[in-house]
């Protein structure tokens, strides 16, 4: 499903984020990515939904080879990726159903399919009594279920999850962390970068750790291995 | 691209005016004070054009002869006139004509004055009325009128009037006026389509992370720019088509109750319906396509992510 060689990824500005990644991820895999801040967590969730291209190496997710892609690829490999982050990433100004219904519109299904398939995420998030809700008056949990229902919409083969738990206290923490291993038990790869260190103690899942942009840890039942 | 999706774009297009409140406002404004501005100037360029061209064709030469002068004489001098190339018409202005026009102009007051000065002791020469196909050669013409004195023993004409300083002066005045207008109009659309890209360009920046979200969720280019073109096109026409209005009803009102005259020349101001179509369809057509201009332009800078 995902598949890295040899990846290495410097900014610009000079600064070498990942060095020499090799890594595969399986299909219906759920796999946490953890580490110090500033490890190359983030870069390395980036390179997979495409908003980074590596500086060296070989990635493919899906089948698509993401490094070569053309600009005008990029949209079409991205519906098959839902991405969710901390900051949620929900479009203010519309409603809980429209910010769904916008990941369907994308792909120009027809009206009345975002309207079933719309209402039935929402339900699945447990959020259909708050559809006509804009983001701002849904707490923060609930604009995570926003999020994962609108990444999961149009069934996509991989789920990238930058820290989905960073902004919300245990007790929601642990309702997202139920929405995700559902849908991680329909068939969707989910790879989740967390410092969560209670999450990944008690759901264990495959662990890679990343230290220094490399991977320094990869265990299938793995633990979180940081204080804090 | 499926009919449901230019339908939902154009949806998407009208719902963001109203999702948008106070930007769409400041941008409808925007358009509407600068095109204003614009209107205002194209009113009084056009206007000043007309009133140049009615100074234009009003300027005449008026012949006096003098009071000896016989009809065959008159007749001579009127072929020689018309012999000129630059002269378009030539007409003949009797002395009881003339004082006929005299005491009409001088109306109540120079009735007492006149009185008493009847056909018999008519103190008036007779004259002639010319007119040249450019107004602006009428000094050059008149000088050929008077040249005819030369060649002629009985001198029979006493004068050759056209005004000359004051339409000479006001030639060089409505010339000014008409470059400068034009000069001015351009440079107000100049700042219009500043001002209002400016303003979109702040819209659109406050929506720069709106436009990063509908990429990664896998929108295209153009599945993004469209609503926001749609967008761009009803602030523009909204804006435009309040200036329009205000504009032309107010010069509707104004006309009413204007009109005047600059000197001896009688000035007719355009009527609202020579002016509406043009000054507001160029308003419109202006103003929808500056919309649809400064949104474009400025969603294109943030898509390249």
């Amino acid at each position: 499903m995902i598949d890295m060689q040899d990846i290495w990824k410097t900014y610009p500005d000079g600064t070498t984020a990942l060095q020499g990644i090799n890594v595969v991820i399986d299909r219906n895999e759920f796999v946490y990515i953890v580490g110090p801040s500033g490890a190359g967590k983030s870069t390395f969730m980036k390179l997979i939904y495409r908003e980074e291209v590596p500086t060296k190496g070989q990635i493919s997710v899906n089948g698509f080879n993401i490094g070569k892609l053309k600009h005008r690829k990029i949209p079409f490999v991205r519906r098959n990726i839902g991405v969710i982050f901390q900051d949620y990433k929900l479009l203010p100004k519309l409603s809980a159903y429209e910010n769904v219904a916008f990941a369907m519109e994308v792909i120009e299904t027809p009206r009345r399919v975002i309207r079933r398939r719309t209402m039935e995420v929402l339900e699945l998030v447990g959020l259909k009594h708050k559809a006509n809700s804009l983001p701002a008056q849904l707490s923060g949990g609930e604009q995570q279920r926003v999020a994962i229902a609108r990444a999961i919409v149009n069934n996509p083969a991989v789920i990238v999850a930058d820290e989905p738990t960073g902004n919300l206290d245990p007790e929601t923490s642990w309702g997202i962390m139920k929405l995700l291993e559902e849908i991680n038990f329909r068939g969707t790869t989910i790879v989740m970068a967390t410092h969560n260190k209670e999450i990944v103690n008690t759901l264990r899942k495959r662990v890679i750790a990343i230290e220094r942009g490399s991977i320094v840890r990869d265990e299938v039942r793995g633990e979180y291995g940081y204080e804090i | 691209m499926k009919f449901s999706t230019v339908a939902r774009h154009f949806r998407e297009g009208f719902k963001n005016v109203g999702r948008n409140g106070w930007m769409s406002i400041a941008s409808i404004s925007s358009i509407t004070v600068s095109l204003f501005i614009l209107g205002v100037f194209m009113l009084l360029a056009l206007n000043v054009n007309k009133i140049a061209d009615q100074v234009d064709s009003q300027a005449q030469i008026s012949v006096y002869l003098e009071l000896d002068t016989n009809k065959a004489k008159a007749e001579e001098i009127e072929r020689s006139i018309k012999r000129i190339p630059e002269v378009k018409n030539v007409a003949f202005v009797d002395k009881s004509e003339g004082l006929k026009r005299f005491k009409e102009s001088m109306g109540e007051k120079g009735k007492k004055a006149l009185e008493g000065y009847e056909e018999e002791n008519n103190p008036l020469p007779d004259m002639f009325e010319v007119d040249a196909f450019d107004p602006q050669k009428i000094g050059f013409v008149a000088k050929q009128i008077e040249a005819f004195n030369e060649t002629d023993p009985e001198k029979s004409i006493m004068e050759v009037k056209y005004g000359k300083e004051s339409i000479e002066t006001l030639f060089k005045i409505t010339n000014a006026i008409r470059n400068i207008g034009l000069f001015i109009v351009v440079g107000l659309a100049v700042m219009a389509m500043f001002l209002i890209s400016t303003t979109i360009k702040m819209t659109i920046l406050a929506r720069r992370r709106e436009i990063s979200i509908m990429k990664l969720v896998g929108a295209t280019n153009s599945f993004i720019r469209w609503p926001f073109f749609i967008e761009g096109a009803i602030i523009g026409f909204v804006g435009s088509f309040l200036t329009a209005s205000v504009l032309l009803f107010g010069y509707g009102k104004i006309m009413s109750k204007t009109s005047s005259t600059i000197g001896l020349y009688q000035i007719n101001y355009l009527s609202l319906h020579e002016v509406g179509f043009v000054v507001g369809g160029t308003v419109i057509v202006l103003g929808t396509l500056l919309g649809v201009w400064g949104s474009t332009i400025s969603v294109r800078k943030y898509l390249k992510v």
